[in-house]
């Protein structure tokens, strides 16, 4: 077995390291942006220390099915990023997962596109999921643009379920199936 | 005021870890209401230590979750379990889950009773602008009572359970305040 799942072409997935990373995840939270773009939850800048917190207790909660990859600039190492599969369902074939790239900096370079084919492969071929599910807001048409573009089909809208800017907006699901993945260019 | 716990055939307590244990043990025998209820693997429960777990869910839950037992007026017995969850967020809008875990009760308007209660929870107390819920493609009982209170059908997870040999969608179901005011005055 040669197929490398960590290591794309200029990013690679690492375990998230509070000393390392605390930082730069505190930063990001202090970007309204990023938090209206990625959290249902109310803006809240977190400190480093708040950083850890969450983080153990998401680990915590996850009873051991925890899938948390820090993603990592390979030029010089940096974080840029997350992705985390959460609420595996093992008796169904389904989880759910969350991707973000914290720095505006770090958007439109096709960095997200490597991190979403790896963790794709990541939920088909390590995890062995049969569909693969996760949730975006009306207002964000890089996200809905993003999903599409690898391969994903919007199954849910929930009419006016997101309150932000003075009016509601229409949350979305989105799914893809392994035999979908399969077919497409990422997983080649 | 009207009683807001109260509804025509049935009424709201709060969740009870202390009786819901033999309750659970009981109807958790009947392998079908779990797979109706719940899509982890459906499991025989034993009562005491389903009211431990209750006890630890009932000290970890968030501000925003209400949890109830569907008493049945006629004779105070509980028949069900249901609630609103995930309530308090700037987004004004909840999850109901509802339950009939007696089998011989299905099908007579006792579920759709304790979903009317729920709804005047969630829009006259709770002031929520809008209630969500996830119906499992298999139970078309439930999918045609929300329905009939409602409720409107706003997408599918595809494929997303297996049960039976065979795949089911998960169908997404909500109902904004505006139209369940309309369906008062009818």
């Amino acid at each position: 077995m040669v197929l490398q799942l960590f290591e794309g072409e200029k990013i690679r997935f690492a375990a998230f390291d509070a000393d390392k990373d605390a930082e730069i995840f505190s930063k990001w939270t202090h970007d309204p942006e990023y938090l209206r773009l990625t959290e249902y939850e109310a803006a809240r800048p977190l400190a480093p220390f708040h950083i850890k917190k969450k983080f153990e207790e998401m680990e915590k909660d996850a009873h051991g099915d925890f899938y948390y990859f820090v993603l990592r600039a390979k030029e010089d190492d940096r974080a840029i990023g997350f992705a985390h599969i959460r609420w595996v369902e093992w008796n169904h074939g389904n989880a759910h997962f969350n991707l973000a790239i914290g720095s505006p900096d770090d958007r439109r370079k096709g960095l997200g596109s490597e991190a979403l084919q790896m963790l794709l492969r990541y939920a088909f071929e390590e995890l062995n999921l049969y569909r693969f599910t996760t949730h975006t807001f009306e207002y964000n048409d890089g996200a809905q643009n993003f999903l599409t573009k690898h391969g994903f089909q919007l199954e849910v809208r929930r009419r006016e379920a997101i309150y932000r800017d003075g009016r509601y907006w229409d949350a979305l699901s989105y799914g893809i199936l392994a035999e979908e993945w399969a077919k497409s260019a990422d997983s080649k | 005021m009207n009683n807001l716990f109260t509804g025509k055939l049935t009424r709201l307590i709060a969740e009870d870890p202390d009786k819901m244990g033999e309750v659970i043990e009981r109807w958790s025998r009947d392998s079908e209401f779990y797979q109706l209820f719940d899509s982890d693997p459906t499991l025989p429960r034993n009562a005491k230590r389903a009211t431990e777990r209750m006890r630890e869910h009932a000290e970890k839950n968030r501000p925003g979750n209400f949890p109830f037992d569907v008493v049945r007026l006629e004779d105070e017995r509980i028949i069900g379990e249901g609630g609103l969850f995930d309530a308090f967020s700037p987004h004004h809008n909840a999850w109901l889950a509802i339950g009939i875990g007696e089998r011989e009760l299905w099908g007579k308007g006792y579920g759709t009773d304790a979903v009317h209660i729920l709804l005047r929870f969630a829009f006259q107390e709770l002031n929520l602008h809008r209630v969500n819920l996830g119906a499992f493609g298999y139970n078309t009982r439930a999918i045609r009572a929300y329905e009939k209170i409602g409720f409107v059908h706003e997408g599918a997870w595809r494929g997303v359970l297996k049960r039976d040999g065979r795949r089911w969608d998960m169908i997404t179901m909500g109902i904004l305040r505006a139209e369940w005011e309309a369906k008062q005055n009818e």
